[in-house]
């Protein structure tokens, strides 16, 4: 039996988006997301968690480089979300609703191509200091 | 003399940009913080009064009622908005976090009933910045 040990790195981003389905009228999108649906949109200072887990290299000691797993969440994730605007300003949520859910699974999904195949990743997201999510569960 | 704090925080979304400039000199100047479709944050706010205990409640001022008036007066009009677009206080102004807490101020300061006195404004925009304005004395 190895000894896995999990990594964890935070990072964090400035976004604005709204919460909207294309296929509901005004009233309804006001109705199941409340002012979270306001036209103008609104914002967020997210934290992320990447976390690893896998056994320690014999060589290293390292589950995972923990300055190329920032790296990596730089330039996969941060560049591609910080101080932009959701909804409007990136492919991944030009049809699918940025809810920290969504975003979550949706940065998993950029970074697990990345990571060694032998290691885990899990997403932890933090939208407001008191509302966050977890993905995969 | 004894001070009050109340935090209270509102996310909203919004942009650094200078109508009167060009995109290049606005980009120059703002950086990613001028993206024409916004970012956004959870701003905290700190309110802190000042006066002396009343002698038959003991408060400077009831602290849920300084949270009600806070949240009647300012976080409702900035809650999950856009800070350029949506907020009458703002308007015609540009939107750093140096002027959005002069103009918390100013909605705010009026309505404190004698004889509570408005100490000092604390926002913070983001972990690593904040402002703090005591009321331009």
């Amino acid at each position: 039996m190895g000894k896995k040990v999990a990594i964890f790195r935070k990072e964090h981003f400035n976004s604005a988006h709204r919460l909207f389905n294309a296929d509901w009228n005004d009233e309804k999108n006001m109705e199941v997301f409340g002012k979270c649906a306001l036209p103008n949109y609104h914002g967020h200072n997210y934290e992320l968690i990447v976390k690893i887990i896998g056994e320690p290299d014999e060589k290293t000691g390292y589950v995972m480089d923990l300055k190329k797993l920032s790296d990596l969440v730089k330039e996969k994730i941060i560049e591609r979300f910080d101080h932009k605007n959701l909804n409007l300003d990136t492919k991944e949520f030009k049809n699918l609703n940025p809810t920290a859910e969504n975003i979550a699974i949706v940065i998993y999904e950029l970074l697990r191509p990345h990571i060694d195949n032998g290691k885990d990743l899990q997403i932890r997201l933090y939208e407001t200091p008191r509302n966050f999510v977890e993905y995969p569960v | 003399m004894v001070y009050l704090t109340r935090i209270e925080h509102f996310n909203a979304a919004h942009k650094l940009y200078n109508p009167n400039w060009s995109k290049d000199k606005n980009d120059e100047v703002f950086g990613k913080c001028a993206n024409e479709n916004w970012h956004g944050h959870n701003f905290e706010l700190f309110v802190t009064i000042k006066g002396d205990p009343d002698p038959d409640t003991g408060f400077i001022f009831d602290a849920k009622k300084l949270g009600a008036l806070v949240t009647e007066k300012v976080t409702e009009k900035l809650d999950h908005r856009n800070l350029n677009v949506d907020v009458d206080f703002m308007k015609d102004k540009l939107c750093s976090i140096e002027n959005l807490v002069i103009g918390i101020w100013n909605e705010l300061e009026p309505h404190l009933p004698l004889p509570v006195q408005l100490h000092c404004l604390k926002l913070v925009e983001t972990p690593k910045i904040f402002v703090e304005y005591y009321g331009g004395k």
